[in-house]
């Protein structure tokens, strides 16, 4: 039966604990919001590159002659999956979920007798992936230590990632990133990064302004500046995600905690006050006994 | 007043500028263009230099670092991967920038990739010289 001195101990070390949860939990909403207000921020861009591209693709009629990273390689041997997670843990099942959805569907295309290469980004998915598929991690990227994501850091990545392309080392690239749905929710999501998808033009949009256009220098380069710029744009984009989804999923995986903690002392404070009685009864029922025995 | 269209400057990260404007110079990769109201439409790729925009009587110069712009009558959007206002640089911040770009240009890899350096290095330096 532990003392009351240990219980005393275990009360204020868990009320310890959750001072530390709720700390980080409120840090994790202040950095939410940042990450939020920059992943809007970067949507303008986003949108207008969207826009132009399935313009343009639209109008490339000859599917065969196009560039290879807007029709792939003609082969889908080599997958590269590009995993994004966080540089840190604590917060829920960010990283596992990620993990999770990339390593299904490396182990689905090992089962079809593909060859699967791994680029992870961010400490915890190459932590995660280690295990199983160590071997098939080609490339380590960890973005510790930068406060504030910017495009550079996206080229980076997208730069060696076409590289890689261009050296014949995969036929398709997909994007694992987690999508920031709510704060309560994010969306472990596969996006297919080469060959790239273009988004549908949107028919109901009016036709007559676009209809008429021209490019400078020429159709082909205009859509062959847009498609490398686009792999550093999704890239970007799924870091914003990323970033976002993963301070949501601290958020409450603390608050989480932090409640738990509550829940606990409450618990550990009735259970002291009742070994605290029990102890006092004790002692009167001796003092009692002790004078009705003189 | 005299007609306008929206111009609007645009980097990964944020919309930097946007206003109604009433002429823009635009450094595209085949020679500057000057857009004004019921331009034609056009996407063209930029080089890096100078964008020049006179909107309400005011006039802004911005430096913009490779990009594309899509041009139709009433609107302008300048897709730029990099791009500052030349009015808050100061000649320091210039020489840093030319520092890396200069890097840059010693680390190209093919010949597409050293013009674009080269073009930013001269454009960079012309500038810093007449800032000097």
């Amino acid at each position: 039966m532990a003392s009351l001195k240990d219980m005393r101990n275990r009360i204020a070390s868990v009320k310890a604990t959750r001072k530390i949860t709720k700390a980080m939990q409120m840090v994790a909403a202040a950095k939410l919001r940042r990450a939020q207000e920059a992943a809007q921020a970067a949507r303008p861009y986003a949108e207008r590159m969207d826009a132009v591209l399935s313009g343009v693709a639209g109008r490339i009629t000859d599917k065969t002659s196009g560039s290879p990273l807007l029709i792939g390689t003609g082969k889908d041997q080599v997958h590269l999956l590009i995993v994004m997670t966080a540089e840190r843990g604590l917060c829920g099942g960010f990283n596992s979920n990620i993990a999770r959805l990339a390593r299904q569907d490396a182990m689905r295309l090992i089962g079809q007798g593909k060859t699967v290469k791994i680029m992870t980004v961010g400490r915890k998915g190459a932590d995660n992936l280690r295990r199983d598929l160590g071997k098939n991690i080609v490339e380590r990227i960890e973005l510790a230590g930068i406060k504030q994501l910017g495009f550079s850091n996206a080229e980076g990545i997208a730069n060696k990632v076409l590289a890689m392309f261009e050296a014949g080392e995969f036929d398709v690239a997909t994007l694992y990133f987690s999508e920031f749905k709510s704060v309560i929710l994010q969306k472990p999501t596969a996006l297919q990064l080469i060959p790239a998808k273009i988004p549908e033009v949107d028919s109901s949009a009016p036709k007559g302004a676009m209809a008429v256009q021209e490019y400078e220098p020429s159709e082909e380069e205009v859509l062959g500046f847009l498609l490398t710029r686009n792999v550093s744009t999704q890239v970007f984009r799924g870091l914003l995600e990323n970033a976002a989804s993963e301070q949501g999923a601290r958020m409450s995986a603390m608050d989480n905690a932090t409640r738990n903690a509550g829940d606990m002392i409450n618990k550990l404070t009735i259970k002291y006050n009742r070994l605290r009685q029990a102890n006092i009864t004790k002692e009167l029922i001796e003092i009692i006994s002790g004078a009705e025995a003189l | 007043m005299a007609a306008t269209f929206k111009f609007e400057l645009v980097s990964p990260e944020r919309v930097l500028l946007s206003v109604d404007a009433e002429q823009a110079i635009v450094p595209g990769a085949d020679g500057e263009f000057t857009m004004l109201p019921g331009h034609a439409p056009v996407i063209a790729t930029l080089r890096p230099g100078v964008l020049d925009v006179s909107a309400q009587g005011s006039k802004k110069r911005l430096f913009v670092k490779s990009g594309f712009a899509e041009v139709d009558p009433a609107r302008l959007t300048v897709l730029a991967d990099k791009a500052f206002d030349l009015d808050d640089m100061t000649p320091s911040m210039l020489a840093a920038e030319l520092k890396t770009a200069e890097a840059e240009l010693v680390g190209a890899k093919d010949d597409e990739a050293r013009m674009i350096a080269d073009t930013l290095v001269s454009e960079l330096k012309r500038l810093s010289s007449r800032a000097a």
